[in-house]
């Protein structure tokens, strides 16, 4: 087999590769060159050298963007995954598989951010307009709007991977700290959370790399109303490409400068996961 | 784990809050029975006499956005290319792992990068060449998906490779069966678990994909179930919610009735796919 196989390269990973090169290496190859540029066809362009990023760090919207991005991504992050966690926690303990619940709390997961953020946006204005408000009232209205929806979304995919974890902890370690006359905190905070630690990373890394590139929910629920001040960082860099003639370039800048920060996390969720292997 | 005292408790606690979740879904399909001006002035009352329009909503909504044809184009663009990213990608995950040459590794380092990189990143550029190809059809975007989406299935379908005992396919060799008989009568069939696991999670985000679409298809031709619903927003005129309630609902009824059907083999697969991711 291992003599054979290569000379069949072409049928194995040719299809994949083809694909590839058209719907992802030529378009990236492209857009990293199209950042050095100015252009409004990608066919006529002229060099700029740094004078998109330059742009970009001007442009006060994208600074807003990026900071209530960041905070969104955070927020979001801590209530998922301690809510997950919590949920998760009792479920296990308590009502010992069930399936119903379980069932429940993960199946705003299969539903679209299109829809979902129309759904919200019924409720949210129903509840806003008993004080005269609706969701569009304020970028801080938006903000907390956006961290709900998120929530309900992803709390019930955050709790599955946490059961699956809570889960295979061992019985008899706990049952053995239980002779031993640990509290039930004690078992929490020093055998269970320890154990359930791999899941945690990759639930905290998930969440927020979901954070800032959530798109569909922002456009449905408030599309970056008002005055754009509740734009998350997806949808600012495609209201530059799409919203205003001759700023292609600058958008392209702040796509790539959107990929370093979403490598960056997956660069440090590599280096935590890492680090956890070679100590286990 | 250990027993708590007050299970019972607990219970209702959970009752409640799974009442709650469900809750805006409820509240969407009530009002999908309004005349659009009560769900406007308030949305949390019951369809009254006076209020109730039958269904008047659905009939609008499947007519300002040609709801069937939607929901006909989604149906062909994510069966089509999730069968395409399992057929594709398993064969290459299993190349890849089994060659193991310079340019399998950089194959695989590149499709790890592709995981990393989000979709803002080639957008403009990835819209413009697949209108230069020609892909912006149903069948077009089965390649763009498998282009766009191979890192993920290649980096679940090489871990799974990694475990299969190579004495399975040295037997078959044995037996005379060449790479291709190999990969689909030995091979194929213990990649199952990843390969449902790998279909799910793309079945997921397939049927649900807005922007993608929105940006490559001919619009005039065609649409997805997320694209008619953004067009019932429109412009900046208002927006009719009463068929926008009619075609919430209609979006929900298969997304729901797939996960009723399959709910099990979902949550299996989301948690393995997050593991290994």
């Amino acid at each position: 087999m291992k003599k054979i196989l290569p000379r069949w390269g072409w049928l194995f990973t040719g299809p994949t590769l083809v694909a590839f090169l058209i719907g992802f290496v030529i378009p990236f190859v492209l857009g990293v060159y199209l950042s050095f540029t100015r252009f409004t066809t990608i066919t006529r362009t002229t060099w700029v050298g740094l004078a998109n990023y330059a742009r970009v760090f001007g442009d006060s919207v994208f600074l807003h963007s990026l900071w209530y991005t960041a905070a969104f991504s955070v927020v979001t992050t801590l209530v998922i995954n301690v809510a997950a966690f919590a949920v998760a926690y009792m479920l296990v303990k308590a009502i010992k598989g069930s399936n119903i619940f379980r069932s429940v709390f993960f199946m705003p997961n299969l539903i679209g951010g299109i829809v979902l953020g129309y759904i919200w946006l019924l409720l949210l204005n129903g509840v806003l307009s008993l004080w005269a408000r609706s969701i569009t009232y304020s970028e801080t209205f938006g903000f907390w709007g956006m961290v709900v929806l998120m929530c309900w979304q992803q709390i019930g995919y955050m709790m599955v991977i946490y059961i699956a974890g809570l889960q295979s902890v061992p019985e008899d370690v706990i049952e053995a700290a239980k002779v031993d006359g640990a509290s039930n905190r004690t078992i929490l905070w020093r055998i269970i959370i320890p154990l359930v630690m791999p899941s945690i990373t990759v639930c905290t890394f998930l969440t927020l790399t979901n954070g800032f590139k959530m798109f569909d929910q922002n456009l449905a629920l408030t599309n970056g109303a008002p005055s754009r001040m509740s734009e998350l960082l997806a949808l600012n860099i495609f209201n530059t490409f799409y919203g205003r003639p001759g700023f292609e370039g600058v958008g392209q800048a702040k796509a790539v400068i959107f990929l370093l920060i979403v490598a960056a996390i997956s660069l440090a969720q590599n280096y935590f996961t890492r680090r956890r292997e070679s100590k286990a | 784990m250990t027993e708590t005292r007050r299970p019972r408790a607990w219970t209702v606690f959970f009752s409640l809050l799974s009442v709650a979740y469900v809750y805006p879904i409820v509240l969407v399909l009530i009002n999908s029975f309004k005349d659009k001006v009560f769900i406007a002035d308030n949305p949390f009352t019951l369809p009254t006499a006076e209020s109730f329009v039958g269904l008047g909503n659905y009939e609008r909504g499947v007519q300002m956005t040609d709801f069937f044809a939607s929901f006909g184009w989604s149906l062909v663009i994510t069966v089509g290319a999730t069968a395409l990213i399992l057929l594709c990608t398993s064969m290459s995950a299993w190349w890849i792992v089994r060659v193991d040459n310079l340019f399998a590794k950089s194959l695989y380092t590149s499709f790890l990068f592709n995981l990393v990189v989000p979709f803002q990143m080639v957008m403009f550029t990835l819209s413009w060449f697949t209108d230069l190809l020609g892909l912006g059809t149903p069948f077009g975007l089965w390649i763009v998906y498998l282009g766009f989406g191979a890192g993920l299935a290649v980096f679940i379908f090489t871990g799974f490779v990694k475990s299969i005992p190579t004495e399975l396919e040295e037997a078959a060799l044995m037996d005379g069966c060449g790479p291709v008989r190999t990969f689909f009568w030995v091979i194929l069939p213990v990649m199952k678990p990843a390969i449902v696991t790998v279909g799910i999670l793309q079945v997921m985000w397939l049927w649900n994909d807005y922007l993608l679409p929105y940006l490559t298809l001919d619009l005039k031709h065609y649409k997805t179930i997320p694209i008619a619903v953004q067009y019932l927003k429109g412009g900046y005129g208002s927006v009719d919610m009463g068929a926008m309630m009619g075609v919430l609902v209609l979006a929900m009824v298969p997304v729901i009735v797939f996960y009723l059907a399959s709910q099990r083999h979902i949550i299996r697969g989301v948690v393995s796919g997050a593991v290994k991711g």
